[in-house]
């Protein structure tokens, strides 16, 4: 019971200190407007199936590149203020303090994924018409907990190496790629596939299509929901050893 | 009596590298065999110069590094193997700018804290309202910490640190920075915190502080205790000097080196003030140097001059230089 109401708490408290950056929310809007112009323009010859597929790819790229990028920075925003130590310093486990800030960091992807899906709609008339609603409802919290749950994994590797941030923003694009964000799996040479297996974002992204586009989403939300899981589990089991050997390494307090 | 606080042989050594193509590993080590034991409800006070180990010894107490080798226990409780079960017992409370999240007020920062340091829900409220009392910032709360003073927002740290009622609380150099008002208004809080029962460990390097603070100290320099007793104690080092103050201007480290040459000179310490640099020169009582000084500076530009009793400041510059001979 504590522990679900420190993460939920712990939730609303790094989220709500994301989203008083006015500036920081113009940037999540805008940023993903332009990916997602250049998504419709791919595929505007298409029909509209085709550019409702690629108005949730580009939603869902919103959401990956607010968590990926910001992972390491939040942490590094941490490290700067001074408060890292101080969460490490406190005595609850630390993934129950790491998990909600990059949950939070996911959630603020929410607003790029709402901003792409008006912009299609406004612009370029896209309909947003979902044949499942309930999957769909339930397929965006699943892949936006579990990417952040992703988040979770790299955030645990930051807290010892401070410039781990970096595998955070390397990983943007090549995810957006092999997860099938805009384009389907099936062109990419078949050794690219089981990388893309293990990668939550696939399967929230199908999830959602699925949803909207018809089909069967609910195996392909429960995966994305297991791997989010097994990525916590990951960091959960790492922590504690990279805790240690950031107080051996002396590396919390560097900036 | 078990002391609250037992240090014993700490050790602990960096590891740094330099060079780009050969880089080369080296070793520093920041705190060489510190011991001391620290009873229950006393202030003691860990006195030192920048970089003299005071920081890298209070972070091992407080489980944010390993120690190298040594020992410590706080309450009885080992801080490398139970260092989640001494993490609930201590407060720690930093001194600086850095520690809390700006953009939120003091209020949502003490609120997350509490839930970190497992706070009962329904006592938050009225320990938080209580904390901010006794701070000084009730009625500002609801305000963004990016508008603090660094005087607020240093009573905020002493306020987390105290959210979960620790029996045991570490201040690292918690005034400094702060203007002379606000300092001696954090300085009231410290001695309450004894008054309410609690063990503290205080770093400073300001000696008046740690002089009218604290029931014992130890001095640290270049990670070694060189000294440890009461204040009294400490200033009986000194008991037999005078000190001599002169205000000078300009005046050069050449100068400065040869009045620690000088005959009859136990010391010279330099305080920098504003435009003035105030020389104290420590000297054996009964021997007059005041004329042979000023005449050692002959063409740096002069202003007061006063002999005085030695402080605890002056015991302190003694047992430093001492050290870095």
């Amino acid at each position: 019971m504590r522990n679900a109401r420190l993460l939920g708490l712990g939730f609303l408290f790094h989220f709500k200190m994301l989203s008083r950056s006015g500036f920081n929310g113009l940037l999540a809007i805008v940023y993903p407007l332009f990916f997602a112009t250049v998504a419709f323009f791919l595929f505007r010859e298409g029909s509209p199936h085709a550019l409702l597929y690629a108005s949730l790819g580009a939603s869902v790229m919103g959401v990956w590149s607010a968590t990926s990028t910001s992972a390491g920075s939040a942490l590094q925003r941490e490290r700067w203020h001074g408060t890292l130590e101080l969460l490490v310093a406190a005595p609850t486990h630390f993934s129950l303090v790491m998990l909600p800030i990059t949950i939070a960091m996911s959630a603020v992807g929410i607003y790029s994924m709402a901003a792409t899906l008006i912009w299609g709609r406004v612009l370029f008339g896209i309909d947003l018409h979902i044949a499942h609603p309930v999957s769909f409802v339930l397929a965006i919290p699943v892949t936006v907990i579990s990417i952040g749950m992703f988040g979770f994994l790299i955030a645990v590797a930051f807290v010892r190496y401070r410039t781990a941030w970096a595998l955070g923003n390397l990983l943007e694009y090549p995810v957006w790629l092999i997860c099938g964000f805009l384009v389907p799996l099936t062109l990419f040479p078949s050794w690219v596939q089981p990388i893309s297996w293990i990668l939550a974002p696939t399967w929230g992204m199908r999830g959602i299509r699925q949803s909207a586009l018809g089909g069967t989403p609910i195996p392909d939300i429960a995966i994305c929901a297991g791997l989010g899981l097994a990525y916590t589990a990951i960091g959960v089991l790492l922590v504690d050893h990279l805790l240690r050997s950031a107080r051996e390494n002396a590396t919390l307090a560097l900036t | 009596m078990t002391p609250v606080v037992e240090a014993q042989e700490l050790r602990r050594t960096y590891r740094t590298t330099t060079g780009i193509t050969r880089r080369r590993a080296i070793d520093i080590e920041a705190v060489r065999g510190v011991s001391f034991e620290i009873a229950e409800g006393e202030l003691f006070g860990l006195l030192g110069p920048n970089g003299a180990g005071k920081t890298t010894t209070i972070k091992m107490l407080i489980t944010l590094l390993i120690p190298t080798s040594g020992t410590a226990r706080v309450l009885g409780l080992d801080v490398v193997k139970d260092a989640r079960e001494v993490r609930k017992r201590i407060g720690y409370v930093f001194g600086g700018e850095r520690g809390l999240y700006e953009r939120l007020s003091a209020y949502d920062n003490l609120r997350y804290f509490a839930e970190l340091y497992a706070v009962p829900p329904r006592e938050q409220r009225t320990r938080i309202d209580s904390l901010l009392e006794l701070v000084g910032l009730k009625g500002r709360e609801k305000e963004r910490v990016e508008g603090y003073s660094r005087g607020m927002r240093q009573r905020l740290h002493i306020a987390r640190g105290l959210l979960h009622d620790p029996p045991v609380i570490f201040l690292d150099e918690p005034t400094i920075g702060v203007d002379p008002v606000g300092a001696r208004e954090l300085r009231a809080t410290i001695a309450s915190l004894t008054e309410a029962g609690k063990t503290v460990l205080l770093t400073t390097h300001y000696m008046f502080e740690a002089d009218s603070l604290c029931d014992r100290v130890a001095v640290i320099s270049k990670g070694e205790i060189v000294a440890e007793g009461t204040p009294q104690n400490l200033k009986s080092i000194v008991a037999d000097k005078t000190v001599v103050e002169i205000e000078t201007f300009g005046i050069s480290d050449e100068t400065v080196e040869r009045l620690r040459q000088a005959p009859g000179v136990a010391s010279v310490s330099v305080e920098e003030r504003e435009q003035a640099q105030v020389l104290h020169v420590q000297s054996a009582k009964g021997l007059e140097l005041t004329q042979s000084l000023l005449g050692m500076l002959d063409g740096v530009a002069i202003g007061r001059v006063a002999a005085r009793e030695p402080t605890l400041e002056d015991a302190y510059v003694a047992l430093v230089d001492a050290g870095l001979g």
